[in-house]
């Protein structure tokens, strides 16, 4: 995306062509870095090789620190800073508390995961990412190959994304 | 992935074999249980007469304070338990076992039938190529009814706190106001009635739903599809009303005074977990056995979440139970964790705790990975888990009211617990072989076959 990157595109028009393309391309040992569609395609994050996302782990994380949180306000509030009876129960009432819990676990995840999902997709507010090419968004399919990461001539890549079916290739 | 697949649906019929390898295990296991179900029985005739008793009648006398101190604090709703107490009897505890495996295996029989109806309901379709395991399941209700039905008629006074003699009775000694209240609706024959109307409609919609199932193998075709929808759906509308009627019936009436609104769907929640632990198990033991290749890690994957999320529901159900009763805290509620907690000499407390512990906590951390829910072995564990935690659910809820100070984990509920689990197996694995493992003209199959998640 910034200008000092060297990309090629291989822009498709079908999305089991693009798939299919992921995989010839590749077997000529060339590192596809990313594959970008106007919808999802099933299978397509396999073929690309992408890893799975962290997220889950976050999550994990997240709402861990969501129920410490919750816990400690409603220990603190109820037991050290303005102990209350309520129901006649204890001022360290347990079973009162997992509510709580549970709902402080539950906000934090919400709020934990939409916002390092943005974040690790460059979409905070006021962030322009402009697409490689801007009829991803419409109807076409497109290969990014990074040259620099390849060990392959950009002449070669240029063919074997020619030769996988792509209708047009272009160097951005 | 798409296009990996070459399966052609009309070649993947394959049949499971019972041989009679596998029928010896089974029926070694059935006699193991009944051997240690026999020695269980024999200790119980000897402990309540002979020496075993001796050395805690010492106790005794400090036991009945200490139980009368308890009585006290949770107000008079106790001394009807008492009087239940009363006419106990060493037997009471070998019946109080057969309701509790019957109400129990009933439970993950129906709830098969509940998942296949579910799956046609909804219009699922990666569920066709495991559905005939469940499907299986609930040839067992032609042994469990049976029993839950005979042990009502015969010994049905030794589970039932309204069944006593004469507790609606104006005038006897036994008399009870809040049974006798209830008797319009908690009595001998409505009983019967409702245990065999809606358990003749549950055997009745299965046959159906089989015999469809059965013949779309052999001729093909949506129409079956539809009226299997059809036959599902009517049973989610008997299952919904019957499962919280017989969780009324079953289990809450033996805790007679009591009652809980949450109960019905709380019982439902217990016997679907241990029915999708039963399918998971089941499936992974026919993989092991070379059968069912094309189940792959998705829908295994698919399994394990439905056992993780019912894990948690059932969690919910049985904390917001819990919560709600000890907020209010109303003697006649509380009454029931009070005995679960610390009456009878707090026998029941420790499966109380590791009950939540199997139950909640340990599949909890277990299945919590994408992982884990596709490796057999932590379904396996945690399948494993599921089942023990939920047969002590079931047990928490029976014994106490049933058996109270004599309970116990002893010879008896262990060897109950085999007969019941291998006559299962048996009964399943016999109906298994009738028909192909795989519902080969079911219109989701291709489907199911390319399930990738």
């Amino acid at each position: 995306m910034s200008s000092t990157t060297n990309y090629i595109l291989g822009v498709y028009d079908d999305e089991d062509e693009v798939l299919h393309a992921v995989g010839k391309v590749k077997a000529k040992g060339i590192k596809v870095e990313d594959v970008y569609s106007p919808f999802p395609i099933h299978g397509l994050d396999v073929a690309v090789g992408h890893e799975r996302t962290r997220l889950p782990i976050a999550a994990f994380m997240f709402g861990t620190l969501g129920m410490i949180c919750a816990f400690s306000l409603i220990s603190y509030t109820m037991v050290f800073d303005w102990p209350m009876i309520i129901g006649g129960k204890d001022f360290f009432a347990l079973p009162n508390w997992i509510p709580i819990a549970f709902e402080g676990t539950v906000l934090f995840t919400a709020f934990g995961l939409v916002s390092t999902f943005c974040i690790s997709n460059d979409l905070w507010p006021g962030n322009k990412t402009l697409p490689l090419d801007i009829r991803t968004t419409d109807d076409k399919f497109v290969m990014a190959i990074n040259v620099d990461k390849n060990k392959v001539s950009a002449a070669d890549i240029k063919k074997a994304l020619k030769e996988s079916g792509a209708i047009e290739v272009n160097v951005k | 992935m798409a296009g990996h697949s070459h399966f052609s649906p009309a070649n993947v019929e394959e049949h499971f074999e019972f041989n009679s390898e596998g029928k010896k295990r089974i029926i070694y296991a059935f006699i193991a249980g009944v051997v240690a179900l026999v020695i269980g029985i024999y200790l119980l005739s000897k402990g309540e007469a002979g020496g075993h008793e001796v050395a805690a009648a010492g106790h005794d006398a400090v036991k009945a304070g200490h139980e009368a101190a308890a009585e006290h604090v949770s107000g008079g709703a106790v001394s009807h338990q008492a009087g239940a107490e009363e006419h106990y009897d060493w037997t009471n505890r070998i019946w109080a076992n057969v309701w509790l495996n019957a109400v129990f295996f009933t439970g993950i029989a129906v709830v098969g039938m509940f998942f296949v109806s579910l799956q046609y309901l909804t219009k699922s379709g990666w569920s066709s190529v495991m559905k005939r395991v469940p499907e299986a399941f609930p040839k067992f209700l032609y042994i469990s009814l049976p029993i839950l039905i005979l042990v009502f008629f015969f010994k049905g006074d030794v589970i039932f706190h309204w069944m006593h003699h004469g507790v609606t009775e104006v005038g006897n000694e036994n008399y009870d106001k809040i049974i006798a209240g209830k008797s319009g609706y908690l009595n001998k024959n409505f009983f019967l009635i409702r245990l065999v109307v809606f358990g003749g409609l549950w055997i009745l919609l299965w046959k159906m739903l089989r015999k469809k199932s059965l013949e779309e193998d052999l001729n093909g075709g949506t129409e079956y599809f539809n009226q299997l929808v059809k036959i599902g759906t009517a049973f989610i509308v008997i299952f919904g009303a019957s499962s919280s009627i017989f969780a009324w019936d079953w289990v809450m009436s033996i805790d007679t005074h009591w009652f809980s609104t949450m109960f019905g769907w709380y019982m439902f929640a217990s016997w679907h977990v241990t029915t999708y632990a039963v399918i998971v198990l089941a499936i992974l033991y026919l993989k092991d056995k070379g059968l069912m290749g094309y189940v792959n890690e998705n829908h295994l994957h698919d399994l394990g979440k439905f056992m993780f999320a019912f894990s948690i529901f059932w969690t919910y159900v049985w904390f917001e139970q819990f919560l709600l009763i000890y907020y209010a805290n109303l003697p006649e509620e509380t009454i029931y964790f009070l005995e679960r907690w610390e009456g009878h000499n707090k026998i029941y407390k420790t499966s109380e705790i590791l009950m939540v512990i199997l139950n909640f906590l340990l599949p909890f951390l277990v299945l919590m990975t994408r992982d884990a829910k596709r490796t057999r072995i932590f379904l396996k564990i945690a399948a494993f888990l599921i089942i023990a935690g939920h047969y002590m659910d079931f047990y928490q809820m029976i014994m106490p009211g049933v058996v109270g100070k004599h309970g116990g984990y002893g010879l008896v509920e262990f060897g109950m617990v085999t007969v019941f689990a291998s006559a299962f197996i048996y009964i399943i694995s016999g109906e298994l072989t009738k028909a192909s493992l795989v519902a080969k003209n079911h219109p989701f199959l291709p489907e199911a076959l390319h399930h990738d998640i």
